[in-house]
């Protein structure tokens, strides 16, 4: 099997992020391979290590499209187990929105399918930053292929694959042929960690960089310029500070109580 | 004045309140039209009618709901064109932002998800980075696709009631040639409490719960609220997934948070960050969701849920 698995740097949701500069991106200082992702990676693990892994010529190819800093999310992803990784950078993509994104995304998809077809496209269920899993579908619509989105469990046999999706009010099975963009949640599985050996050979793998005109796209249809939404204010909020602290002393749920009632809540 | 098409999925016998509220907030932005999948009651009709709709567009073909979300989008874009909308308002469900997705590439038109408002020239509100900032957004393509968030908006039925007009959407066959198709799809049995995305009241637990989640649901229940849950009470399986809140859960905007033997690391205050009130109760001081609590108990979960619960009985006769 031909796996991508679309991997995005993003800022660790651990430190405070912020938004800066022209079209108000995100500071990507303290970024790592978005947690989500992790998750489509180790799905595709799976599948190739399921038809003999690469030795039987199953490739597991992380691409990652961002600024130089998102080759740590292609060198993380070669280290938990891809064969091979891609960058796609070019400044031309800074500030790219969801669609501009899938643009850029589904091009190069397409460039890397040109030798031998691509026979799946797995992403995670949604960005850590932009949390808007927008992309997902857009690129399933650019490429004309089945999407099959929020997948908790993934099993493909032949040419086709089954997925099974839970919704609050309810779970369905979905069923489609191959090639398909697939996104899967976390709980699909639970993702490895790099072990030294995998350390060591994701040294001696490559990471080959693409830039737009190696994929065909024009400057002018990505970035702020080729982007469908601007984002024409951000406002950091205000925190949050600490209201009133007390000690239960046997009456604190009576207390709780008063609050919710002072407070309309009721 | 802005034509404004508001898909509708499956309303069933009566309009959810969301829906109400995407009804009110395009009558504010022009005329406004609909187009519904699935059955359309005569309750639902009249609601149209109450609201000032001025046209229901219905798909040509049953079976949207067989195919995963491209066939929707595909009749979405051909209703889009038979309305001549320039916004397109859908809820913010996983799917709603997905059918919005497609028909923003189908159209080129941009796509702006989690909108909380929205201003007369089109401007969108939202807050993004798990509620730490606000922005305002626009659109720069002649259609603008909008996905809105409940509770942001009041309904409110139109000063003069309309008669809308009915129309069939031929469904393009694109749009369920390269589908996924449902083969098989069993109903969750219904807890019978609000949805956790749009509860105005939420009541969530975590570690401190300890395998035990019935003093957090009891104390829901007495007010009539959704349960949520932090990771860590999710991955013990104490609970559904469905019920988590944070980082790679649902993001809740309540007006009441009440937090039950949840420490509030930075993964679970994202996902409360934006409630109006929010309670913390939990046995150890030092604990950060103190730091953005407006107002915090310091005890056991165990006493302090079950005691609240009988007083809010007791006040509530």
């Amino acid at each position: 099997m031909k796996i991508i698995v679309l991997v995005k740097h993003v800022p660790d949701a651990q430190f405070d992020r912020h938004l800066n500069g022209e079209g108000y991106t995100t500071d990507r200082d303290e970024s790592i391979l978005s947690e989500l992702d992790e998750y489509a990676l180790e799905a595709a693990l799976q599948l190739a290590e399921a038809r003999g892994g690469s030795k039987a010529g199953n490739q597991v190819i992380a691409l990652s499209m961002g600024p130089s800093g998102a080759v740590n999310a292609v060198k993380k992803s070669l280290q938990m187990g891809a064969t091979e990784g891609v960058h796609l950078t070019d400044p031309a993509l800074a500030g790219s929105d969801a669609a501009a994104t899938s643009l850029a995304l589904a091009a190069a998809i397409r460039h890397l399918g040109a030798g031998a077809p691509v026979d799946l496209v797995l992403t995670g269920m949604a960005s850590t930053d932009g949390e808007t899993s927008l992309v997902p579908a857009q690129l399933a619509e650019r490429l004309g292929l089945p999407q099959v989105t929020f997948a908790s469990s993934l099993e493909v046999d032949g040419g086709r694959l089954t997925a099974r999706r839970d919704a609050d009010t309810f779970s369905e099975t979905v069923e489609a042929s191959l090639p398909a963009v697939v996104s899967v949640t976390d709980q699909i599985n639970e993702p490895r960690y790099p072990n030294f050996k995998g350390i060591i050979a994701a040294k001696r793998k490559s990471i080959t960089t693409l830039s737009l005109s190696d994929i065909g796209v024009d400057p002018s249809q990505v970035g702020h310029a080729g982007s469908w939404t601007t984002v024409t204010s951000a406002e950091e909020r205000p925190p949050r500070t600490a209201g009133t602290i007390i000690t239960d002393e046997g009456d604190a749920g009576i207390k709780l109580v008063d609050f919710l009632a002072a407070q309309k809540l009721l | 004045m802005a034509n404004v098409l508001i898909f509708i999925d499956n309303p069933g016998s009566a309009l959810k309140k969301s829906s109400l509220e995407l009804l009110t907030l395009g009558r504010s932005l022009g005329e406004t039209a609909v187009a519904v999948n699935g059955e359309l009651s005569p309750d639902v009709s009249a609601a149209f009618a109450e609201y000032g709709v001025g046209s229901v567009y219905r798909p040509s073909t049953q079976d949207l709901d067989d195919y995963l979300v491209a066939a929707k989008a595909a009749y979405l874009t051909a209703a889009v064109q038979a309305a001549g909308a320039t916004t397109v308002l859908l809820d913010n469900s996983p799917e709603g932002k997905e059918i919005a997705a497609r028909l923003g590439i189908r159209l080129s038109a941009g796509v702006i998800t989690d909108v909380v408002a929205l201003d007369q020239d089109g401007t969108a509100h939202k807050s993004v980075l798990a509620g730490s900032y606000n922005t305002a957004a626009k659109t720069t393509t002649p259609v603008s696709v909008l996905t809105v968030k409940a509770n942001n908006v009041t309904p409110e039925p139109a000063a003069v009631s309309s008669a809308p007009e009915t129309a069939t959407v031929e469904v393009p066959a694109d749009g369920t040639s390269a589908a996924a198709r449902v083969t098989a799809r069993e109903q969750k049995v219904a807890s019978g409490r609000p949805d956790l995305t749009d509860a105005r009241i939420v009541v969530a637990g975590g570690r401190g719960v300890d395998g035990d989640f019935g003093p957090v649901e009891q104390l829901a229940d007495a007010l009539g609220a959704a349960v949520g849950a932090s990771r860590a009470a999710t991955d013990a399986g104490w609970i559904s997934h469905d019920a988590q809140v944070g980082q790679t859960g649902k993001t809740v905007s309540p007006q009441l948070y009440i937090s039950a033997g949840i420490s509030g690391a930075i993964q679970q205050k994202a996902g409360m960050q934006t409630a109006k009130v929010i309670v913390a109760v939990n046995k150890d001081a030092e604990s950060p969701v103190f730091e953005i609590a407006d107002f915090g108990i310091i005890g056991d979960l165990f006493d302090v849920l079950p005691q609240a619960t009988e007083e809010i009985k007791k006040r509530k006769g």
